[in-house]
């Protein structure tokens, strides 16, 4: 737990430095993940215990170039540096740095330095050294940044004895700046000292520059008698970055010797490849393929079994409880709700899989730079491929992920399209109706149809965001200076243990997120299914009796037609009816209709909503619910429910339509206003609608 | 006209000699795109654009329009 005593470290780095396995490395899985609040930047504590009976509170920043803030994830960074009141404020500094940019990394350990909090240089993948003929004067860096030196790998993990040691011994520290503020620009600093002759300069200087606050002091004060015009200030922004790279080059000309002889030219082969004009395009395109196939053939069995483990759990518990109103509600209610949420576990685990090594081994930069010509022929940025494949994990995070898209019309842009990649909340939908009405054969004896349709679902939602966002950039009038700027990091071997346990958090918040909505709409359903009011639910076994006086039913038949009678007619079956001609063009029924309104919060909803209905509705539990949803007939055409035409449409409603509340939220979030959700709620509503109806007017 | 990273060959080296401060994002900055360090065009991507850079021992990519905002001196090997 946080605890006062313990020291508090705040880890600080660039992009793809391995500030992460860092973290990861000190404080294994003792971590919690939460957010700051009011924002959706991820905060990650963790906590480490350190030599001399010391612990330490490992606060994990995200990644940031400098502390010239460009986007709320680096701006939290810099107000935790400034606020000293803050809790979890540093008693020490991280700086992470990557062994082979050690020169533009240096550039954030500068200004960290500056702000005169105790600062350890650590220095990562040291293990390369050797391979990339690079030699450090350890000694001699240290003297010259004022700080301790920390020489580590954390892919290897050897060092981390080490900074652990420098951390406890963090007083001994030098709080010494590496560039002094006021030549920058002597003039302007020293009235700002004579100002705030208190105050440290370069803190001044970040409120001027910078949106955040900082301790009591307004900042429209500061900024008023300081004031600059912007091309000014980045004017002065500029003299102080090439004020630090002179100082860092002078300090690396002594203590970094690089033997280029040594170097291998791995990266720029591979580049070649994984750029190629053609073959670029191949690659990134079979990685795609072998993803969704994969991810469709290796969860099967899992998710069979984890549905027919929940199926018997029930019976179990109908048949060993007591009778009563308590145990429907724990077999027909919270087992199969519960079982609706676990069963996305395989899926969603090997596609957050996918995607972390993707981005671990530095091979999604490399799409990006592929993609950015083509994406923005249609009003979107390279760098929008990242949401849109992170997108099919879920449109949360991908919506976030559009922060460091410079451009705002191609954010705005990418954030509206992204809610039609197919997320992992549509996958057991899919899975579920694909089961059913495609068959389980292969083409050409080796392509499974089953996981082409979902490659073809997956390509459709695809085609219809860069589609919307084609019309969109038509329609939208929105001018902005198209900045684009993109790290190309070296390739990496994913680590085993970052994969880990990012796809562990990943699952685990969704599991639990999605969790609670499942559950308590799961329960809510069981009592609207269990219960009606009128002579049609309530003297159901009568009806039912008088109906079949000629030929008597054996018992089994006479309950669950008693069954389905009171569902029928219970308050959602009502609901369900009452909805049930507006669905019936596109080849559902009344029970269809319940689990669509119900998955208009959010679409996982589907599958579990189903189970609870279906368990209501016959006697049966023992029954998995994939063959539940086989045996429905249609009363009036005898056919299957779930039919080829009906499937289609289904899946295709599934495709197009907004069913997320947590998605509204997000947009609602980044966007500022209520226009942009709403806009895709009723968009995407009333098009998923029209192509379903489409669909199987066409194939029935 | 002005020689700019634009007009560099695939391979070929440079040393960055003058820009606007507006027209360049504050990022590029600070990955060393500053006057008097080295620039290299490593690769092109397809349909030519956006450029792949070694600036100052940075990676990064750029798109054409800014690369055409940094003017360079070709560096003759």
């Amino acid at each position: 737990m946080i605890s006062k005593q313990n020291i508090n470290v705040a880890l600080i780095g660039n992009p793809n430095t391995g500030k992460t396995s860092v973290f990861n490395q000190l404080t294994g899985l003792n971590q919690q993940v939460g957010n700051y609040p009011g924002i959706t930047v991820e905060k990650k504590i963790g906590f480490c215990k350190l030599p001399n009976n010391c612990k330490a509170n490992i606060l994990d920043l995200p990644g940031t170039y400098s502390l010239n803030a460009s986007s709320i994830d680096e701006n939290v960074v810099i107000e935790l540096l400034l606020n000293k009141k803050d809790k979890l404020y540093p008693d020490v500094a991280l700086v992470v740095t990557d062994v082979e940019n050690l020169k533009r990394n240096l550039l954030l350990f500068t200004q960290i330095k500056d702000l005169e909090i105790p600062t350890i240089l650590v220095i990562n993948m040291a293990d390369r050294m050797k391979h990339k003929g690079i030699s450090l004067d350890i000694p001699y860096l240290e003297s010259q940044l004022k700080t301790k030196i920390a020489l580590i790998s954390s892919r290897k993990g050897f060092g981390i004895d080490e900074l652990k040691n420098l951390i406890v011994n963090y007083k001994s520290i030098s709080n010494e700046p590496c560039l002094n503020a006021s030549s920058i620009d002597p003039d302007y600093f020293n009235s700002l000292h004579k100002t705030f002759p208190n105050q440290l300069l370069y803190k001044l200087w970040l409120v001027i520059t910078q949106d955040v606050n900082f301790l009591n002091l307004d900042r429209n004060e500061i900024r008023s008698s300081f004031t600059k015009s912007h091309s000014d200030l980045k004017r002065l922004q500029q003299k102080e970055t090439i004020k630090r790279y002179q100082f860092i080059n002078e300090v690396l000309k002594e203590g970094q010797k690089i033997d280029t002889t040594i170097a291998t030219d791995f990266r720029s082969k591979l580049d070649r490849i994984l750029t190629h004009k053609i073959g670029g395009y191949v690659i990134f395109f079979v990685i795609l393929f072998v993803i969704f196939q994969s991810i469709f053939e290796w969860s099967k069995i899992p998710m069979d079994f984890i549905d027919s483990t929940f199926a018997s759990l029930s019976s179990f518990a109908s048949e060993k409880l007591n009778p009563g109103v308590l145990t429907n509600l724990i077999s027909q209610g919270i087992i199969p709700g519960i079982g609706g949420i676990l069963i996305f576990i395989p899926q969603i685990a090997f596609l957050f899989m996918f995607i972390s090594i993707l981005e671990e081994s530095g091979y999604m930069s490399r799409v990006v730079f592929l993609m950015d010509k083509i994406m923005r022929k249609f009003g979107l940025s390279g760098k929008s491929v990242v949401p849109l494949i992170s997108g099919t994990a879920c449109a949360i995070p991908a919506i976030m992920a559009t922060r460091n898209i410079e451009n705002w019309k191609e954010r705005l842009i990418t954030i509206l399209v992204t809610p039609f990649t197919t997320c992992s909340a549509r996958l057991p939908v899919y899975a579920i109706i694909i089961g059913l009405v495609i068959p389980d054969e292969r083409l050409f004896g080796i392509i499974n149809m089953q996981g082409l349709t979902l490659m073809l679902l997956y390509l459709l939602g695809f085609g219809m965001a860069i589609f919307s966002a084609y019309v969109l950039n038509k329609i939208l009038k929105i001018k902005g200076k198209t900045y684009f700027v993109v790290e190309m990091p070296n390739y990496k071997l994913p680590l085993f243990k970052n994969v880990f346990i990012n796809v562990i958090e990943k699952t685990k918040a969704f599991v639990v997120g999605a969790g609670k909505i499942i559950l308590a709409i799961s329960i809510i359903l069981w009592f609207l299914a269990s219960n009606g009011s009128g002579s049609s639910f309530n003297d159901a076994e009568k009806i039912i009796t008088v109906k079949n006086l000629e030929n008597p039913l054996s018992e089994l038949e006479f309950k669950n037609e008693v069954a389905s009678q009171k569902l029928e007619n219970s308050y959602i079956g009502l609901m369900g009816k009452s909805i049930e001609p507006a669905l019936k063009p596109l080849g559902y029924d009344w029970k269809i209709g319940i689990a669509i309104i119900s998955s208009f919060a959010a679409r996982e909803v589907f599958v579990g909503t189903l189970a609870t209905i279906y368990s209501v509705g016959g006697s049966d539990n023992e029954d998995t619910i994939k063959n539940k949803m086989q045996a429905e007939i249609n009363q009036e055409t005898g056919e299957k429910i779930f039919n080829f035409a009906s499937g289609i449409s289904l899946l295709l409603f599934y495709a197009f339509a907004m069913q997320c509340a947590s998605t509204l939220a997000i947009t609602k979030k980044e966007t500022n206003s209520w226009k942009w959700p709403l806009g895709q709620l009723i968009f995407m509503s009333i098009f998923a609608y029209l192509i379903a109806l489409f669909a199987y007017q066409l194939l029935k | 006209m002005k020689t700019t990273i634009s007009s560099l060959k695939k391979g070929e080296k440079a040393i960055i000699s003058a820009f606007d401060v507006a027209s360049i994002p504050l990022k590029l900055l600070e990955m060393g795109c500053l006057p008097g360090n080295s620039v290299e065009l490593l690769q092109i991507a397809p349909f030519g654009d956006p450029l792949y850079l070694n600036i100052n021992g940075s990676h990064v990519a750029i798109r054409l329009e800014t690369a055409c905002e940094i003017e360079v001196e070709i560096l003759t090997k």
